[in-house]
């Protein structure tokens, strides 16, 4: 009776892993996630994904890969704004609250984007 | 010695401007040639690379330096040494023929508006050949602080964002700030304030007066989806539209590009610091690395010559090497 018991406790955690796996993969391949985190691409003046759909609470890294510093502001200039990142720099931030958020850089403001929370 | 190399006598519009033949003087630049004003005719003679300067400015004349785009502070491969190609900016004012009256900076004189990166700026320059140096903040100079650091350093007498004008030899020269209050998918900006400032600041001066305006990022639409215009220019060019002779000094392109629209002269300088692609013509803006050899071919000042009595004032690019 204990080997049963055993065996079922290792088949329910062998399910449950494989369960949450497969929730992991769903929300990457949503998301353009890689194993270390949500994250967009800073490229020749642009916002890697330019809109990002996220569910509430995920936390998102931007990183700059230009030669040149840019900035991630909310359009609003509130709810969140970095310090000028250089080349290969990285800003984070937690969207908690469902909406959508535009933001743009602001030393070259050409430069926008959108995060939408769901 | 320096010789006239070509004496152009085009007066089309009948008012003593050779718009035609400065056009083609300006075809020259980048190979150091002086394009002098005098009389109505535009004469070019060439800056040798020796010591052949033997031009003779009568007294009168005003001459003075335009220099653009320092990014004190960046290191990556476009260049990763901007100090040494500022420095052979002023070595190169300092060897012109005639001293500067005073130099006008452009703006992004730093490339993150830290305090050692202004400071080396300033050190640098304390070794021009001038007697005073006149700045207006680029986009950069305002990163982390919405340029308190430049105004506290370079804007001692200037007004809101870091505007200001002055006077030298009859010529009304205004600093505008279009780098501040950025909005999300615009342009520059020069915003409301400024622009009742500049509407007042022109309102009672004489239309033959010659008026000079220097602000970071052009005052026409070189290529807006690069960023390179500024949104309200439009109603502050409206308010210059009376006088006779209009120049408007720009950089934040990193290359020299001239307009000629009635009695405005456009013009924007190279950087000291790393060249910009011609609009369209990469992905993006971002610094251009060409072949180290190449580099100062790509870099450079520009030197403004005006004559009392004259409508427009000579503009000519000087490269690095």
């Amino acid at each position: 009776m204990q080997r049963n018991t055993c065996v079922s406790i290792l088949r329910a955690a062998a399910l449950a892993t494989l369960a949450m796996a497969l929730i992991g993969f769903a929300s990457r391949a949503s998301a353009g996630q890689n194993p270390t985190g949500l994250q967009i691409a800073i490229d020749n003046f642009s916002f890697a994904p330019a809109t990002l759909t996220i569910p509430a609470g995920t936390s998102v890294t931007w990183v700059n890969h230009d030669d040149i510093p840019h900035t991630v502001v909310s359009e609003d200039k509130a709810t969140f704004k970095s310090s000028a990142l250089d080349t290969d720099e990285k800003f984070s931030f937690t969207f908690a609250k469902p909406g959508t958020y535009p933001y743009f850089c602001s030393i070259h403001p050409k430069m926008t984007a959108k995060v939408v929370v769901q | 010695m320096a010789a006239p190399r070509d004496e152009i006598l085009f007066d089309h519009n009948h008012d003593g401007i050779d718009r035609r033949g400065f056009l083609r003087c300006m075809a020259w630049a980048g190979t150091g040639a002086v394009c002098i004003l005098n009389g109505g005719v535009l004469t070019s003679y060439a800056l040798g690379r020796g010591g052949e300067h033997s031009i003779k400015i009568p007294k009168g004349e005003l001459t003075f330096v335009q220099i653009s785009d320092s990014h004190m502070g960046f290191d990556k491969p476009a260049n990763p040494d901007v100090i040494a190609t500022f420095q052979a900016a002023i070595d190169k004012i300092n060897a012109l023929p005639v001293a500067p009256e005073f130099i006008l900076h452009t703006g992004d004189v730093s490339h993150l508006a830290k305090a050692a990166q202004f400071d080396n700026v300033e050190q640098i320059l304390k070794s021009a050949r001038t007697s005073q140096v006149f700045y207006v903040p680029g986009e950069h100079d305002f990163v982390g602080d919405d340029g308190q650091q430049f105004r506290q350093r370079f804007g001692k007498d200037t007004q809101g964002t870091g505007w200001y004008s002055f006077e030298k030899k009859g010529v009304h020269f205004i600093g505008l700030v279009n780098v501040a209050n950025l909005k999300a998918g615009g342009l520059g900006s020069l915003g409301a304030e400024q622009l009742e400032w500049l509407e007042k600041d022109v309102k009672h001066l004489k239309s033959s007066k010659p008026v000079v305006v220097f602000a970071h990022i052009p005052l026409w639409t070189v290529y807006p989806d690069w960023g390179w215009g500024t949104d309200d220019s439009a109603q502050a060019l409206g308010y210059l539209k009376r006088f006779g002779s209009v120049t408007v000094l720009n950089g934040h392109i990193h290359q020299t590009m001239q307009k000629v629209e009635g009695n405005v002269t456009f013009h924007t300088a190279c950087s000291t610091a790393f060249p910009q692609p011609k609009p369209g013509t990469a992905p993006s803006p971002g610094p251009m690395k060409v072949p180290t050899e190449q580099l100062r071919t790509l870099l450079g000042v520009t030197e403004v010559y005006y004559k009392n009595g004259q409508h427009a004032l000579a503009i000519t690019d000087s490269s690095l090497g």
